[in-house]
């Protein structure tokens, strides 16, 4: 039963054993006197080793997969931890209402969602995925089972969102979903040339469009640093010509042998990204599913990357301050004979994230992936930490395997305090990692 | 839309199966063991389109209220059409070989307490004309293997009263079902190794709904089984008792 457990990244590789949890009423299977740590594991959507606990168990809550109630009037939906995003979509969409937030795949479970406080391509406008949890009731090794939300138990309730699972298992949440008039998206994509037209399109949009983000090409160098395809989209409006889910889902079905990324694939499938589209802006209408998680179309991705895995570094940089040290992670990333598939930019809004250690914070966010070519691409990463220090940035702990303790500490300065929360039963290998302790 | 009567409804495979019927707006009549569970399932199929679920704690072994139980469903959901009885357990082979209380228990749990509850529904069912019989086999119920026969008895019997209910019930328009599930992948079999022959219950029941709706009579789940199972109840006794299986 150990190779279901990796993250997401394939790194680190580490042979996990699980306990499968079935039910919410039940006591967690763990021993008073337990000698080990546990980790609650959702659908392994992290990249890097938040979700893995070396030496120890995971709880795998796949299990815990109810829904308990739901509003169709008010759109409140409360259901166990386990529930991924996709079940919620296939049963709010067709009754009018959508995920406050949705991250770029709909494979996390709603306790993932919240451990990691995940945000999407609505930051600007709504906030992290934890601004919309209402309740939920956290269950402690020593069997407390806790209520908590912005009013009962509140410290408890900031801890856990973004708190990386270790504050206990998460049983069930609320959620407020969102209002919608239609499963289609109204869509418009722009190709632009340089990076400051990325923060043009950004100041433009944000007000008039629910969803921004921007795709990367990430091997252009010079003028063309940080060209991409800038999408912007809202909800449609009732009455739409209903617009097909994406069909004929394709999936990598074993592991393979050696990577399929590397430097020529990248550079070929950067450029025809950038160039397909033959006009530098495009009008349509998609279906949410090709619009928010257009990867989800390709079932374990991941394994394109081959045995070594990959590397995403995802960090955050101060809108006035952190341009330089946005130019030189990308320009580096393109130089640094290492080869990265996928680039996405964001302009973060300025709703405060509720949790205590939640990533999204005012800012611009990029986020790379890199073939792991072992210690040049951990050097290079180690060079853009250095960077994002100094700029006042921050990492996003749930994307990464390989940032330094110092690092960590750094970004994320109220650690200590989610110390105080952590179960004492509960660790993760990223949380000995990062912490030392 | 069905009006269903689930017996071990907290079952994996039962939950499962539950789902597919309650998007079509189905009602229910959910009976297990766990007050708890129950009502987590009985607000997961609400949630996800049951327009009527009623539920009743029991356990399999209380053979004196299965007549009442079957009433009860027939009066909650104003009749019946669908009964599927997917409770069972996963006997300790050795103990069982070791001591016959506990190869009994099981033996009831797994086969009479299923044949009891059949034959009251059947004979409703029977009266009035239509329905779905439906209960959960097992592959081990096709042939003996020193591993788990008593399971497989149990299962076997099951197939074989069900043979039976079939012919006797073809000509009054009641459908007979028998699920074969090979190795699923459910809270019953956590302690088990998985390999490539595992199913998930998804899969599983995505085949028991088809077979329900398309009033199949014998399936075997996934449907690889079947050739497998062909194969292996043709192995003459005298080579097949040598294996260890």
């Amino acid at each position: 039963m150990n190779t279901r457990y990796h993250s997401w990244g394939r790194f680190p590789r580490i042979d996990q054993s699980a306990l499968r949890l079935a039910w919410r009423s039940q006591p967690l299977p763990i021993p008073s006197d337990a000698q080990t740590t546990y980790l609650p594991f959702g659908n392994g959507r992290s990249y890097g080793d938040v979700c893995l606990n070396a030496g120890g168990w995971l709880l795998d809550t796949r299990g815990l997969d109810r829904f308990m109630a739901f509003d169709p009037v008010d759109g409140v939906l409360r259901c166990e931890g386990g529930v991924l995003l996709d079940e919620i979509l296939s049963l709010s969409v067709p009754r009018g209402w959508f995920p406050p937030v949705v991250p770029g795949t709909r494979f996390v479970t709603v306790g993932g969602a919240i451990a990691s406080d995940v945000h999407g391509k609505n930051h600007h406008s709504a906030g992290t995925f934890g601004c919309h949890v209402r309740r939920l009731e956290l269950l402690r090794s020593d069997g407390q089972r806790l209520i908590c939300s912005p009013t009962e138990n509140p410290r408890w309730f900031r801890a856990t969102i973004g708190g990386l699972g270790l504050t206990g298992l998460i049983l069930w949440a609320e959620i407020q979903l969102k209002r919608i008039d239609s499963a289609v998206m109204d869509v418009e994509t722009i190709r632009y040339g340089r990076l400051d037209e990325f923060f043009e399109l950004t100041a433009q949009s944000d007000r008039q469009y629910e969803y921004t983000v921007a795709w990367i090409d990430c091997m252009a160098i010079g003028n063309h640093l940080g060209r991409g395809l800038f999408i912007r989209g809202n909800h449609a409006a009732p009455g739409v010509t209903p617009v097909a889910a994406p069909r004929g889902r394709m999936t990598i079905p074993v592991d393979l042998p050696i990577s399929l990324i590397n430097r020529s694939s990248a550079r070929a499938f950067n450029s025809f990204f950038y160039h397909k589209q033959a006009r530098a802006r495009s009008a349509g209408r998609e279906h949410y599913e090709a619009f928010f998680f257009p990867l989800d179309g390709i079932g374990h991705w991941n394994r394109l990357y081959g045995p070594r895995g990959f590397l995403q570094y995802q960090c955050v940089l101060p809108l006035t301050g952190g341009r330089d040290a946005l130019r030189e992670i990308l320009d580096r990333g393109a130089h640094g004979g290492i080869d990265s598939f996928l680039g996405v930019l964001k302009v973060f809004g300025d709703h405060p994230s509720p949790g205590l250690l939640s990533f999204p914070r005012p800012g611009i966010t990029v986020a790379l992936d890199f073939y792991h070519h072992g210690e040049t691409t951990l050097r290079l990463l180690d060079d853009f930490d250095a960077l994002v220090s100094t700029a006042g940035g921050a990492v996003y702990p749930s994307k990464d395997a390989r940032m330094a303790g110092a690092s960590f500490r750094t970004y994320f300065p109220r650690w200590r305090e989610l110390e105080h929360y952590r179960d004492p039963a509960f660790s993760s290998s990223f949380w000995r990692r990062v912490t030392g302790g | 839309m069905r009006r269903l009567m689930i017996f071990g409804a907290t079952s994996a495979l039962a939950q499962a199966t539950a789902r597919r019927f309650a998007m079509d707006g189905s009602r229910f009549f959910l009976v297990a063991r766990d007050r708890d569970k129950l009502a987590a399932v009985a607000d997961d199929l609400r949630v996800r389109g049951a327009t009527l679920v009623t539920v009743a704690v029991a356990d399999a072994l209380d053979f004196h209220r299965h007549e009442a139980l079957v009433d009860g469903a027939f009066t909650a959901l104003d009749g019946l059409d669908t009964l599927l009885v997917s409770h069972g357990s996963l006997p300790d082979q050795t103990a069982c070989q070791q001591d016959v209380e506990t190869l009994r228990r099981e033996f009831d749990v797994n086969a009479l307490a299923v044949i009891s509850v059949l034959t009251h529904a059947a004979n409703r069912f029977a009266r009035q004309g239509f329905g779905s019989l439906v209960a959960i086999g097992s592959v081990a119920g096709d042939r003996g293997r020193q591993s788990n026969y008593v399971y497989g008895a149990a299962k076997g019997a099951v197939a074989i009263f069900m043979q039976g209910l079939r012919n006797r019930l073809h000509g009054c328009g009641v459908h007979v079902l028998t699920v074969k599930p090979g190795f699923v992948d459910t809270p019953m079999t956590a302690a088990f190794p998985k390999g490539v022959l595992w199913a998930t219950p998804q899969q599983v029941t995505r085949g028991i709904h088809r077979a329900i709706e398309k009033r199949r009579d014998v399936v075997y789940l996934p449907g690889f089984w079947r050739p497998v199972m062909g194969v292996l109840r043709a192995v003459p006794e005298a080579l097949f008792k040598r294996l260890r299986l």
